[in-house]
């Protein structure tokens, strides 16, 4: 039987301070019944003696001091998990919402999972073909890598996580993937998006959904990544396949937490985020990875959108100096018209010189790769000097740069939606747009390749 | 035992009442798992405890035991090739046990206590020995040396030394002092939060050779110094980190990965065992230690990690040896601080940080330094302490690049904008330096070279023109320069391009000897010097760039360190070549 108490003392926000509870431990998950009998869950943020202060994952409206049921469960927030839980969709805290039948669980296990033993993890090295050459050629995703995409308002994050959900895979690999995917925050339109995508491409079948809706109550957003994480790696390291997990909108998740934060009046880090906002989001981001002897993986592609498309602002602030690179898109190229926007120069992956070269995808791809980047780096100053001192003043050089920046933009970075390149042709684009400079400025690539890859093309 | 109960729970902080006999900085065990946790506040009867382990399921009632113990680590062989978490678990051990997530309430001991360990013996029954003094060796691995020394506080007769293999709890010696017999192990314990002691302190002299170019030549550290590498993520701090734990003449590298990614942990763990220390030719890891505590682990832990990561440099230090020790990221420790700080509700500082930050980073930078060991025989030995800064938004005005900036004597300052142009290391030339340029100007002259100092002043001068002149060209054009002013900014092009940046991925590249470095700067300036020369003669510019030795002079970053000598034939070709033009134009 669960110990129940009528005591509430306070409702904050989302917080419900107890009184008179006994045995209550840290992080234990509680039922809350509401004065309409309806029952939502929370979980215990903070014990003193016999008070106890809890948030509620429900949003709190309709909840009294005098009648309100709070039950102490002994456990911590668990997700069951099968092999069953592939095709189904979940509400932000594991609970079905497709009408489907209840999942009979293999085991339960709890949402915050453990930190892997640094010694347990093996390096990820498997290059995995996005189709999508500024990833690819540029900053290449790595099998268990996490690797963000920074985005903003109106910017087609969506549609580009979806074609890399759609396209990706190892080369000269058939092994079994799944994908997870977890939304918070986001709208229903941007929800259906994805799930229309998973449908059509019959991913679906091999697809967990935890979904966490504008409109949904938003303290819940804060399980939702642990709980897709969970299941992520229950697929991956108990059923080894490769996992590929979504998780969209981080921001939403930040502002969720800082919600808390400041309803527990805790002294904030910089612009009100709580100052253990690092700290919080390593034990989602690192979740991610390769286990020495494990056959599956979990590769992470958070999304997030840059409040005010500030780089700066906490959120992708930390979040940068967690993952192992970022995605960064930029308004200038969505305005133009570039598909994919990716600004390829503040991107990075950090994982590259490990998943490429000879043997992973060619010999010449990571010295091409630096000459792309320092090709377009100076291309685009050269055009900012033409903005300022009109295109007559650039060295005949410089101009070429400016050229080649603009058929970059045009031909390396732009794509189709639909359009699955493979890392020969966005290398081979690579090439043939480095003919447009002069042969001398080419410092970066081996004279072998450059006669082997680009002299010999048709 | 007497134990006290949980009052309170709050994330790593917990609150216990009627603990007996509690003393600030106490090792205590919180609850039926006995999670690690350290006595960081006292009021009346209630002890505030920074648990080093995830506290989800205690609670009121629950049971803490003080071991009446400061938090201690294990100093002995068996450090080396070890990696640990923040409060020295070895995570290898815990991994074989318990599998491949880090579980709670494992106590683990840092040294084996099965191995055994050739002990030979360095004084003999009847001699007199004080704290520090040498008692024996064990060859720890191939390429360190483990010296037993006498523990603090023990003086007196040698009254018994033995020979053979030992485990480190086995007594390998007895001391006959004023106060009765002490045996003596090869295990000494230390509370990681007081700085082992010395005889003397001396300032740092020597330089600690890191094999990266802009490093070594423009801002060298010493033997015993201490350096931040501050960035914004992705500037390329933990590569800067790891290239010196890999190149650096240290001969021991202690690597404390402090809340930053697992990954690059495993990256060290893999690749080190790989590696050929290019002084000794044997693996790197067998001269690491590694700390590990990543984000994702316990933040009190976090808290604990750099300290257990200085005072196992201590340790090697006072045998003798020089140190480098690398906290990859000090900003992570931190925010731990500051976490824990919070849960105290204690006054805050600028931004959060507590009041304390300043004073507690200057403390831990002090540990480094350059000192005369315990001991008759008077050997050196010198820690070099290198933190990264991770300045949120990137921006160096924050609390912690601000304290650490008070404290530290070189400043490699990491810049986002050269790190986009994949120029690398993004070390800005302009802002960055060293307090200890003298000292190591001094040991060049002595070592290397007399002209070095001069040679790096000049192309530091042109590095430093090449940004005033950018302005101009910025606002009126190439056009406006004279023919001495785009000589400039081609030098200062070939500086950039062909001495700074280094590739840390390229085999090649990544380690560059004093005397490469050297001859490598020595030829971008011959270049230099000889076209100055022909411009006063009245020759145009354009002639004296784009010549074919230019490319030559891009790819000497790649001539092997045992061909030095080609160096001398690529000046006699930028002579050549710089003159022939010359002819070309008289005929
Ligand atoms: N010396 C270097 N040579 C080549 N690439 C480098 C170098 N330094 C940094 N990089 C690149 O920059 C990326 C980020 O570096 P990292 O040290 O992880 O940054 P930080 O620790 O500052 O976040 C690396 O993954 C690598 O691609
Ligand atoms: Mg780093
Ligand atoms: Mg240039």
């Amino acid at each position: 039987m669960l110990k129940e108490y009528l005591t509430v003392k306070e409702i904050v926000g989302p917080l419900i301070l107890l009184e008179g509870v006994e045995g209550a431990k840290y992080n234990e998950l509680v039922e809350v019944e509401f004065p309409d009998g309806s029952v939502g869950l929370g979980n215990v943020l903070e014990v003193e003696e016999d008070l106890v202060l809890l948030q509620s994952f429900e949003a709190t409206s309709g909840l009294n001091i005098a009648r309100t049921k709070v039950r102490f469960t002994g456990r911590g927030l668990e997700l069951p998990v099968s092999r069953d839980i592939l095709g189904r969709v979940f509400d932000g805290l594991g609970r079905p919402i497709d009408n489907g039948p209840r999942i009979i669980p293999d085991k339960r296990l709890d949402i915050n999972g453990n930190p892997i033993n640094p010694y347990a993890r093996d390096f990820p090295t498997d290059f995995i073909q996005t189709g999508i050459s500024a990833i690819d050629g540029l900053n290449p995703l790595v099998r268990g890598q996490k690797l963000p995409i920074f985005s903003g308002a109106g910017l087609p994050h969506s549609r580009l996580a979806a074609q890399i959900a759609r396209q990706a895979g190892v080369l000269g690999a058939e092994e079994e993937f799944a994908v997870v995917f977890a939304a918070m925050g986001i709208t229903f339109e941007e929800a259906e998006f994805f799930i229309q995508e998973f449908r059509s491409t019959a991913a679906i079948e091999r697809a967990v959904l935890f979904i966490n809706l504008a409109d949904d109550p938003a303290i819940e957003r804060i399980a939702t990544p642990r709980m897709a994480l969970t299941a992520a790696e229950y697929l991956a390291f108990d059923l080894d396949m490769h996992v590929l997990v979504i998780l969209i909108d981080m921001t939403y998740y930040c502002e969720a937490l800082r919600e808390i934060s400041a309803a527990r009046k805790e002294v904030p880090g910089r612009r009100g985020y709580p100052g253990y906002l690092y700290t919080d989001l390593a034990t989602i981001y690192e979740r991610a990875g390769r286990i020495k002897e494990a056959r599956g993986s979990i590769t992470q592609i958070p999304v997030l959108s840059m409040p005010d498309d500030d780089k700066t602002h906490p959120i992708p602030d930390l979040t940068g100096y967690i993952t192992e690179g970022q995605i960064i898109l930029s308004r200038d190229l969505h305005r133009r018209g570039v598909y994919p926007p990716i600004d390829v120069l503040p991107s990075l992956s950090r994982l590259k010189e490990k998943g490429i070269g000879p043997g992973k995808t060619r010999e010449d791809h990571s010295p091409l790769s630096n000459q792309l980047f320092s090709a377009y780096a100076r291309g685009k100053e050269a055009k900012e000097l033409a903005v300022i001192l009109g295109e007559a003043a650039l060295s005949e050089e410089d101009r070429l740069f400016v050229q080649f920046s603009e058929a970059f933009e045009d031909r390396f970075i732009r794509q189709g939606e639909y359009e699955d390149r493979s890392i020969e042709e966005t290398l081979a684009i690579g090439w043939d747009l480095l003919r447009i400079l002069p042969r001398a400025e080419l410092k970066r690539v081996k004279e072998e390749h450059i006669r082997k890859y680009m002299d010999n093309m048709g | 035992m007497e134990a006290g109960v949980v009052v309170k729970v709050s994330g790593p902080l917990v609150v216990a009442r009627d603990l007996p006999d509690p003393k600030m900085y106490d090792l205590v065990k919180v609850g039926k798992d006995r999670l690690m946790g350290e006595i960081i506040e006292l009021r009346g009867n209630l002890a505030s405890i920074q648990v080093y382990e995830e506290t989800a399921g205690l609670g009121p009632g629950d049971e803490v035991i003080s071991t009446g113990e400061p938090l201690s680590v294990e100093l002995g062989p068996g450090l080396l090739t070890s990696i640990y978490d923040g409060v020295q678990r070895p995570l290898d051990v815990i991994r074989a046990k318990y599998g491949n997530y880090v579980t709670r309430g494992v106590e683990e001991p840092g040294l084996s206590r099965e191995r055994r360990w050739a002990f030979t013996p360095a004084v003999k029954v009847g001699d007199q020995v004080g704290p520090g003094d040498i008692l024996g060796t064990v060859p720890e691995t191939k390429v360190i040396t483990h010296r037993v020394m006498v523990p603090v506080g023990v003086e007196g007769k040698v009254s018994e030394i033995k020979e053979g293999e030992f485990t480190v709890e086995d007594v390998v010696a007895v001391v006959e002092t004023p106060k009765g017999e002490v045996p003596v192990t090869m295990m000494q314990r230390w509370p990681v939060r007081r700085p082992r002691l010395y005889a003397e302190k001396m300032t740092p002299q020597e330089p600690l050779v890191t094999g990266q170019r802009i490093v070594d030549t423009f801002f060298p550290i010493s033997k015993g110094g201490t350096a931040c590498v501050p960035g914004p993520f992705g500037s390329g701090k933990t590569v800067l980190q790891h290239a010196i734990a890999k190149w650096a003449n240290a001969q021991i590298v202690v690597f404390v990965g402090c809340g930053e990614r697992g990954n690059e942990m495993t990256d060290v763990l893999l690749e080190f065992p790989e590696l050929t220390d290019p002084y000794s030719g044997e693996p790197l890891m067998l001269r690491t230690v590694l700390i590990a505590n990543t984000s994702n682990m316990p933040v009190a832990a976090r808290e604990a990690s750099v300290y257990t990561g200085i005072t196992i440099a201590e340790y090697y230090r006072d045998m003798g040896y020089h140190v480098a020790l690398q906290a990859d990221s000090t900003s992570r420790w931190a925010e731990a601080l500051r976490e824990i700080s919070g849960r105290l509700e204690e006054m805050p500082g600028e931004e959060g940080y507590p009041a304390y930050l300043g004073t507690r980073l200057a403390a831990f930078y002090e540990r480094a330094g350059r000192v005369v060991c315990l001991g008759k025989d008077r050997r050196e030995g010198s820690v070099s302490a290198i933190g990264s800064v991770s300045p949120p938004g990137g921006d160096l005005s924050e609390p912690v690049t601000q304290a650490t900036l008070r404290v530290v004597k070189v400043f490699w300052g990491l810049e986002d904008r050269l790190a986009f142009a994949r120029h690398f290391p993004a070390i800005n030339w302009l802002n960055s330096y060293s307090l200890y340029l003298d000292k190591v100007e001094d040991y060049w002259r002595r070592e290397v070279e007399p002209a070095y100092a001069e040679l790096r002043e000049e192309a530091m001068g042109i590095l430093q023109r090449e940004a005033e002149l950018q302005e101009v060209v910025r606002l009126i054009g190439i056009e406006a320069l004279s023919d001495q002013e785009r000589l400039i900014m081609e030098t200062a092009k070939s500086l950039r391009e062909d001495f700074l940046q280094q590739n840390a991925f390229d085999d090649a590249d990544a380690f560059t000897s004093l005397r490469k470095q050297y001859r490598l700067l020595r030829l971008i300036m011959t270049y230099h010097r000889l076209a100055a020369r022909e411009l006063e003669k009245g020759r145009p510019v354009e002639e004296l760039i784009d010549l074919p030795v230019q490319e030559e002079i891009a790819r000497a970053k790649f001539i092997p360190e045992e061909e030095l000598e080609r160096f001398d034939r690529l000046e006699e070709k930028v002579a050549e070549q710089l003159a022939g033009r010359a002819s070309e134009v008289r005929a």
